[in-house]
């Protein structure tokens, strides 16, 4: 009797047959390991800190009662809606100002650099990255403090000396100069992609340079200066060497008052981790709203 | 005017000057002799022979650098393969863990800190030099997944199943074809990993409980109580070692951007 008509299988390469009886293998051997490291060490700590954030006034070796909201009602008390506020002032403004200060840059090192020179210009402007961000940070120190370089330049000129050290004004030159770097890397992988021959038609049709700025090249470049700030804004806003360096005791914000709930003399780590929660919850929402507007950018593309 | 002149180069020019400023006036101040007054008080070694004397900030370095050395070399095999497997192979789940590889890049370090401590508080781990190799090889092979992921997108498949079709074995295949064509990405990786491992002060401020007490911690206790001039002179050899690495890097990128340019 003549075998049933199969359809024939695929063709297979030679050498699947000796990859099938251990198909399981290859993916466990690649991505087991350093899956497992992520589960254990990332995954399930933050599900931990997101059960024990439910907990109300848990605190170091004492016993606990039951779950409750009882640590995110107390963010909402004045005294830490302020500490909220704070953070985000300091995020968005450091933002802003590494988008103006950096766009300038972006822009020349990526339209008007010598091209032989324009590799090597870039990366000696993002050079300073590669060393300690806590030195950077200190640095600024010598410069603003009362006694600093700043007063004794502001001395010479015969000019008021200025109290900076432990402002938000010191907060913020130090954030805008710890993050300038990134912004001015994503501005000018953006801009380096910029048909220029858009703005050329744009002036031979009789647009002003400003007009062919803010009508050509501002929105071709849109997805870069989304991502440029959002960049800036998750870092300015977790970060917490510039403000505790540079801030002093009135800059209190969001990564300084959770450092103080599990290294400081609090010990409150259910507030601690509801604060975390609050902190990952305001990354994931800003990370969200650019993958949306993203999408909605390649649709209105499309259209 | 020179074409040259324009507003933006003058302007660049000045955020150049913004960059160095802070590096150069740590460089000036650490050959100052003078402690307190902002002046200059005459060209002294001091706080070099200060730093070079000083036992506490070698350990922290040693602690540092076995930290950083350990991490990364763990991280070089784990997120190589990670990247391999994720650009290899589809599975239930996939996305899931895409995005779990990337929430090192993504959530701040004082949650993970947080989250690490708490951690390892509930399973009772003694926080030693040990646990903070642990939690920075958490951010070191997602910063290693991502370089070697982006030059895998741009490699040719074919090299590899060619071997295969040649009887290598898939292993053999990949040591011997996948991971030199990966290498100078794996190499990029390594050392972004092993400068942030360096820099890091969070993770291991939460991690560190007595046993350890890696370099950033030790500068952090130092100059949040003001200006400390051998801090200055730790800075430029810091500096100094940082730039030796960038060099190095850039090397590499330079390299392999020359071999992978079509001939």
């Amino acid at each position: 009797m003549a075998p049933p008509l199969a359809p024939s299988p695929p063709p297979s390469p030679p050498w699947a047959d000796r990859l099938a009886p251990r198909r399981w293998l290859g993916p466990v051997v690649l991505l087991g390991p350093a899956g497992l490291w992520l589960l254990l060490l990332l995954v399930l700590p933050t599900l931990l800190i997101l059960e024990i954030s439910l907990v109300p006034g848990l605190r170091l070796g004492q016993p606990s009662g039951g779950y409750g909201l009882g640590n995110y009602l107390q963010i909402l008390q004045p005294i830490y809606l302020r500490v909220m506020g704070r953070s985000l002032v300091f995020a968005l403004g450091s933002t802003l100002l590494c988008l103006v200060l950096g766009f300038p840059v972006a822009y020349w090192l990526a339209l008007m650099s010598p091209k032989r020179w324009r590799n090597l210009l870039l990366v000696g402007f993002i050079l300073p990255l590669w060393t300690s961000s806590l030195l950077r940070a200190y640095a600024w120190i010598t410069i603003l403090r009362p006694s600093g370089v700043v007063n004794t330049l502001l001395t010479a000129l015969g000019l008021p000396t200025q109290n900076w050290l432990n402002t938000s004004t010191a907060v913020f030159i130090g954030l805008a100069y710890s993050f300038l770097p990134y912004m001015v890397l994503i501005l000018y992988a953006s801009l380096e992609k910029l048909d220029t021959r858009l703005l050329e038609a744009a002036a031979d049709l009789g647009a002003t340079p400003r007009q062919g700025f803010w009508k050509i090249t501002v929105p071709q470049t849109m997805p870069g200066i989304a991502a440029g700030c959002l960049l800036v804004f998750i870092a300015s806003l977790g970060d917490f060497v510039v403000p505790t360096l540079l801030g002093g005791a009135s800059s209190m914000n969001i990564s300084r008052l959770i450092y103080n709930q599990f290294l400081g003399p609090t010990r409150a780590w259910g507030f601690g981790s509801a604060l975390s929660m609050v902190l990952i919850f305001a990354v994931s929402l800003a990370i969200a709203l650019l993958l949306r507007y993203g999408d909605r950018s390649t649709v209105t593309e499309a259209s | 005017m020179p074409r040259s002149l324009t507003w933006p180069s003058l302007f660049t020019a000045l955020m150049y000057a913004f960059m160095y400023f802070p590096i150069v006036v740590l460089g000036v101040y650490s050959f100052s002799d003078s402690r307190y007054s902002s002046g200059w008080g005459g060209f002294s070694l001091r706080w070099y022979r200060a730093l070079f004397s000083d036992r506490r900030i070698f350990a922290a370095l040693q602690d540092s650098l076995t930290i950083a050395i350990v991490a990364v070399a763990v991280s070089a095999v784990l997120g190589t393969l990670m990247a391999i497997g994720l650009a290899r192979y589809r599975f239930w789940g996939k996305a899931l863990y895409r995005g779990v590889s990337y929430l090192p890049l993504i959530i701040p370090d004082i949650a993970i800190a947080v989250a690490t401590l708490v951690f390892l508080a509930s399973v009772a781990v003694p926080l030693s030099l040990g646990t903070i190799i642990a939690a920075h090889i958490v951010f070191c092979l997602a910063y290693v997944a991502v370089v070697v992921s982006s030059r895998l997108q741009s490699l040719d498949p074919n090299l590899e199943e060619a071997a295969l079709d040649l009887g290598a074995t898939p292993t053999q295949a990949l040591i011997k074809v996948l991971i030199p064509q990966l290498a100078p990405a794996i190499l990029a990786g390594c050392l972004l990993a092993f400068v942030l491992s360096m820099d890091d002060l969070l993770i291991s401020s939460f991690t560190a409980g007595g046993g350890a007490n890696p370099l950033p911690l030790e500068i952090f206790s130092r100059v949040r109580t003001g200006v400390k001039p051998d801090i200055n002179a730790l800075s430029v050899v810091l500096i100094l070692g940082s730039a030796l690495l960038a060099g190095l890097a850039e090397y590499v990128r330079y390299r392999s951007d020359r071999n992978r340019q079509p001939s």
